[in-house]
């Protein structure tokens, strides 16, 4: 089978989708540049028109709006911020609206857009062009937040996203952009709401998703070599997030150990740890650890941003699951 | 001679459809707001009596199939387009057979069947949700018109100039309908923006932006027509400045001069431009007898009356469908 990059793999669900369903469009801004979002959208507009793929004015609020409008009324819209960042300027309408018109009208109407937010950080861009916000979303009942960590996933999740009735937001991350892999050329789903395990192992579960998934496949090779059996569970959808199948592990492994690529408090790790202390007590050998962001803006200068992403390298996984591995000795 | 007899026929004909549409909004709300002061209905409610005209004057401008989207007052706009007043009714009361099912009460009202695709009390929110159907009309070619109803606070909001610059640029079959009572909440026009100005914030962002008496009926109806017409057209979208006073106060039965927001002198001058009498003295003048009017007032206000006991006899919803809804269970795939 042919493998195509994640980024590649995106624009293939894109071509994909706006060839299989009229309804479809895609809204935002940087969708005829070359460089805006990165080789995901290339040459979309040659494709498939302007009509449809919308290169927009600098309007986030409006755009998010006009795309749930558009929804309300029979289209497929997907609206694209090519940096969370700037997604903030339309909170307004993902999370008063879209999240709300089908509990508010009881289920007479549904908004069924997805909303693309691409984490797009490193590079000395400091604190504005860096932010990875999947908490905000994931707190709002309403909506639906997928990871996507491969490029098998990125084209599944955004063929499942674009086909699901409700709003969802999902999260690509440009550091995962060189990732590479089979996908198949057919049109397949991954389902929202089903974790994958990327690895299986005896010692420590190790739950993520998006770029930490990918650290934390590492971070288990490593851990392998110095006698500690990693399992890895990739979310793939942090809203809903399978449950279960975190349960399943952790009762094997006894450890729960939560990596995010953001910061720690209120984050997605605080949830799922929660959640699993409260669910799952009677399973756990050690406390729940979390490798997160600290909380603080990223920094521009290259010692200072080093330092920050430091906290999201595969050491930083790698220390806290031997950590953990400790617990047992004493145990 | 036929002809003229005809435009004459039908000219009446419309005026009468705007004044019962106008009677059924003002019999609507002047009950609600005996059943706020009973106690009877708790949510907040907010009025728009003496507003009427925009909400007649527009709606019946436009097709069934053409959408529109309000806000926290838009009791008018649902009843305008004709949706029933016994849903609206059962939904302020909070009851299961409400048109949102006793999920959005007075400030989310709903009647998809004629085209009230929803109203949301976030200020200006549902501006560039109007821009959207727009572009979907647009994107399908299906000459539907999309008409946003907002009062004058939401133009301070930046959802209106992005919305309105967007729906110009890409000309999008559109209606701004702003109907500028002259308050946000408690505050005045120009206590909130430089100048008494709403509707050249239309030839700032490149569209026509017209200044229309709210409080006539006949002439809100002639220009949402014409916009109607040109965003048919492929012309794009207009702002139409609706200039108005609602009598009550911001939320509530309340006429405000009580807390000092406004002028006992400053209603005393609205008051006689009630759109509802002006409309109802035009069609005297016009030979309608006064005992036919009388006659449609009384209809209607039996309409709501058996609107009220159907909401009183309603059930209220079931706490074990709180759950229910927050995500669609339709496949519309």
């Amino acid at each position: 089978m042919r493998t195509l990059k994640y980024s590649a793999a995106i624009r293939e669900a894109y071509a994909q989708l706006l060839r299989d369903d009229d309804r479809v469009f895609v809204f935002g801004q940087g969708l005829w540049s070359p460089w805006y979002v990165g080789a995901s959208m290339t040459d979309l507009d040659k494709e498939f028109g302007r009509d449809r793929i919308i290169d927009s004015p600098v309007s986030e609020n409006a755009t998010t709006g006009a795309a749930i409008g558009a929804a309300l009324v029979g289209m497929r819209p997907i609206v694209v911020h090519p940096r969370m960042d700037f997604m903030v300027l339309a909170m307004d309408p993902i999370v008063n609206q879209a999240a709300n018109w089908c509990y508010l009208f009881a289920g007479g109407t549904s908004v069924p857009i997805v909303v693309r937010a691409i984490i797009n950080r490193g590079g000395e861009q400091a604190a504005q062009h860096s932010q990875a916000l999947q908490a905000w979303f994931m707190h709002v009942p309403g909506l639906k937040v997928v990871m996507p960590a491969t490029a098998y996933d990125a084209k599944g999740l955004l063929i499942s996203a674009l086909r699901d009735d409700n709003p969802v937001i999902y999260i690509d991350d440009r550091w995962l952009y060189s990732e590479e892999e089979e996908v198949p050329e057919a049109m397949y789903e991954v389902p929202i709401g089903q974790a994958a395990i990327r690895r299986e192992g005896v010692d420590v579960t190790i739950v993520a998703s998006s770029f930490m998934a990918q650290q934390s496949i590492r971070a288990a090779e490593a851990l392998a070599e110095r006698g500690i059996d990693a399992e890895v569970v990739d979310l793939r959808s942090i809203k809903p997030w399978d449950k279960e199948l975190v349960f399943e592990s952790v009762r094997k492994t006894g450890r729960l150990l939560v990596a995010d690529g953001a910061w720690k408090t209120c984050g997605v790790a605080a949830e799922i740890a929660a959640t699993v202390a409260s669910e799952a007590f009677d399973a756990l050998r050690a406390p729940i650890e979390r490798v997160c962001l600290p909380d603080l803006p990223a920094p521009a200068s290259k010692s200072l941003e080093d330092a920050y992403y430091d906290h999201l390298g595969v050491d930083a996984v790698v220390r806290a699951a031997e950590r953990m591995a400790r617990v047992r000795e004493r145990a | 001679m036929s002809d003229e007899h005809d435009v004459a026929r039908r000219r009446l004909e419309l005026w009468r459809r705007l004044y019962a549409t106008m009677v059924r909004i003002r019999a609507f709300e002047e009950r609600l707001a005996d059943l706020v002061d009973a106690g009877e209905v708790r949510g907040p409610c907010h009025l728009s009596i003496g507003q009427e005209a925009i909400a007649a004057g527009v709606c019946t401008a436009i097709d069934t199939d053409d959408t529109i989207w309000g806000g926290h007052r838009s009791h008018g706009h649902y009843i305008a387009k004709g949706g029933d007043p016994r849903a609206m009714m059962a939904e302020i009361f909070g009851k299961a057979t409400g048109c949102s099912r006793g999920r959005g009460g007075s400030m989310h009202i709903f009647a998809p069947q004629v085209g009230l695709l929803g109203t949301v009390p976030l200020v200006a929110a549902t501006i560039p949700i109007a821009v959207g159907a727009a572009l979907a009309s647009k994107l399908r070619g299906d000459g539907r018109v999309a008409v946003a109803f907002f009062g004058d606070g939401a133009t301070e909001e930046g959802h209106f100039h992005e919305s309105v610059n967007l729906a110009g640029v890409y000309r999008l079959p559109v209606l701004f309908v702003c109907e500028n009572n002259f308050y946000s909440s408690h505050m005045a026009l120009l206590e909130r923006r430089v100048s008494d100005n709403i509707a050249l914030t239309g030839s700032a962002h490149g569209i026509p932006g017209v200044v229309v008496d709210g409080n006539d009926v006949v002439e809100v109806h002639r220009v949402a027509d014409a916009a109607a017409e040109r965003a048919r057209r492929g012309d794009g979208p207009t702002l139409l400045e609706c200039r108005t006073y609602r009598w009550r106060g911001h939320v509530g039965t309340s006429w405000d001069m009580d807390v000092g927001v406004r002028r006992k002198d400053e209603l005393a001058e609205w008051l006689p431009k009630d759109p509802i009498a002006r409309l109802r003295r035009e069609l005297i003048e016009c030979g309608v007898a006064e005992s036919d009017l009388d006659r449609e007032d009384e209809t209607t206000h039996d309409l709501i009356a058996e609107a009220v006991v159907f909401s009183r006899t309603s059930s209220l919803p079931d706490p074990a469908e709180l759950g229910d809804h927050v995500f669609t269970t339709a496949t519309g795939k």
